[in-house]
């Protein structure tokens, strides 16, 4: 049986998470304080998932650019591509929040979404 | 002269907060006034995501959960100005503001609402050695510069402390194509959040050296290395430890002070530790109807738990305005009032609020504070006089994640004769 030391994310408390494993299956987490740290534990050492926030250049706006997030957070490794398809769109103004950006970003089927309104 | 019963001062997630719940408190005449051109104050550059769990049971980012505020604030129909500096504020409440549309004006304040925020620790208060060179930035400076005006201050960066900003910095310039090469930290523990340091540092593979300093910077015009050492117990630099990093941006994450330069202009009561305002159980200044919270109060880890606060000033503001005592009545009050103190001793540094006066003790009273140091499997206890009403067991607590007790309006009349309450940690 193999045992993992983690952190949760799940929100700002950070407990501490004891996740055992046998054969790749989770058995058990542990040290969690709610239901969003048994997942985080298990998805953690499964399949590790993230949110990912940027920002994407906005053309005749009252501001240069608007902040973005994935709808859903999305494999780890699949982060910096998610950033690389971002990287050159330019967005006309207006925006609104939850305006999607990009459909399904880096072939995660995840959509980019907008997260603050810019006015033109 | 204009007049409002409630001037905020400040449209950060503080004033917004205190906005909204002083309006659904039956204020009826509010004015935030906010010097940015926008409401929202730091949430707008706060691009990434955890806000809002426990407000809102959902996460988040600091756009979106500033803009849940300013939607309560339009549709609440409160009245704000923008691109607004107070430049002064008088002990009587006359507030003296500019901006570009009404040049210099003045407010007389039935009440006014301190929401003023903090600001970032610069490189002046540090004593590095070394020449001013462009590239040294505060990390919410940097901040600024990626996710609002869209530039990229740099691409080597080291970063100097461990605070929230600083680790969320060191994500956000490595996705944005800089080499964060190390966060180097002055105390032995960090001073941000646990699950910064997961998803901003280990995801990344960024080392953070803990006990470590700045003690050089290289380059005339533009950074052109640093010098990194190991300190002592005492945050003395280590002879012999020092290692040399290229790069071409400095980033500071060294700690926020709050921005009370008009509190001190008003006369209100500082307290040391916090640099803020002294409250009592309203979040009531030394000065009557002058209320304060958020940062401008004591620095918050959680925009969460500033909206909670404020909040409760909001209301207690709109309480006052809306049951304003004679000057007869307040004398009268202030005789038969009885007062308790709270007190620290062993590891905890300060408590919001400093003084309950039981008149006005609500039925349930949040009191946050911040322990001086890292202690592991102690107990956070609370005592009335001399009998212990709490011993709370914690794994762990640290000066870089703030902590708070529930006392309630209950328990404290079971003490008519409560003097002093005093919050310490025991060990196990």
């Amino acid at each position: 049986m193999e045992t993992r030391n983690l952190i949760c994310i799940g929100c700002p408390m950070g407990c501490p998470l004891t996740v055992r494993l046998k054969d790749g299956e989770v058995l058990a987490v542990e040290g969690n304080t709610c239901k969003r740290g048994a997942e985080y534990g298990k998805k953690e050492v499964t399949n590790p998932t993230r949110i990912v926030t940027t920002t994407v250049r906005v053309n005749g706006g009252t501001e240069n650019m608007v902040s973005v997030k994935t709808r859903e957070d999305i494999p780890k490794d699949k982060i910096f591509d998610c950033i690389r398809a971002l990287r050159n769109i330019t967005i006309p103004a207006p925006v609104h929040i939850g305006d999607v950006i990009l459909h399904d970003v880096a072939h995660t089927g995840v959509d980019i979404v907008a997260t603050k309104n810019i006015e033109r | 002269m204009k007049y409002y019963d409630i001037v905020i001062i400040g449209g950060g997630p503080a004033g917004l907060a205190a906005a909204v719940a002083a309006r659904k408190n039956g204020a009826e005449s509010i004015l935030i006034l906010e010097r940015d051109k926008e409401l929202g104050g730091i949430l707008n550059q706060c691009i990434h995501n955890g806000f809002g769990l426990h407000t809102f049971q959902e996460e988040l980012t600091g756009p979106e959960y500033a803009a849940r505020f300013i939607t309560q604030v339009k549709e609440l129909q409160i009245e704000y100005r923008l691109h607004t500096m107070v430049m002064d504020i008088s002990s009587d409440k006359i507030v003296t503001a500019m901006n570009r549309e009404e040049g210099m004006f003045q407010i007389q304040a039935k009440a006014v609402i301190l929401a003023m925020g903090c600001r970032e620790r610069s490189r002046g208060a540090l004593n590095i050695p070394g020449y001013r060179p462009a590239g040294i930035f505060s990390a919410g400076t940097a901040q600024r510069l990626v996710n609002i005006e869209g530039y990229l201050p740099g691409r080597k960066v080291v970063i100097l402390g461990s605070g929230d900003i600083g680790l969320i910095m060191a994500r956000r310039m490595t996705l944005e194509g800089a080499e964060v090469q190390v966060v180097a930290e002055l105390m032995p523990y960090s001073g941000g959040l646990k699950r910064n340091i997961v998803q901003c540092l280990d995801d990344f593979g960024i080392p953070l050296k803990l006990s470590h300093t700045v003690v050089d910077i290289k380059g005339k015009e533009r950074v052109e290395g640093i010098t990194l050492a190991e300190v002592d117990e005492k945050g003395k630099p280590i002879p012999g430890t020092e290692e040399e990093y290229e790069c071409d941006t400095l980033l500071l994450s060294v700690g926020l002070i709050p921005e009370n330069e008009l509190s001190r202009g008003m006369g209100v009561d500082l307290n040391p530790i916090t640099s803020g305002p002294k409250v009592n159980e309203s979040l009531e200044t030394s000065l009557e109807g002058v209320f304060a919270c958020g940062n401008v109060l004591h620095v918050h880890d959680l925009v969460d738990f500033v909206s909670e606060e404020a909040a409760a000033a909001g209301r207690n503001a709109a309480d006052y305005i809306c049951h304003h005592k004679t000057s007869d009545e307040i004398q009268d009050r202030c005789l038969q009032q009885n007062t308790i103190q709270l007190s620290t001793e062993n590891g905890i540094r300060y408590t919001v609020p400093s003084e309950i006066r039981m008149e006005y003790m609500p039925e349930e009273l949040t009191v946050r504070f911040r322990v001086g140091g890292v202690y592991k499997n102690c107990y956070i206890s609370c005592y009335f006089d001399g009998e212990r009403i709490l011993h709370r067991r914690r794994p762990v607590v640290a000066p870089g994640e703030m902590e708070q007790i529930k006392l309630t309006r209950e328990q404290l009349a079971k003490y008519p004769l409560l003097e002093k309450i005093t919050l310490k940690i025991e060990e196990a």
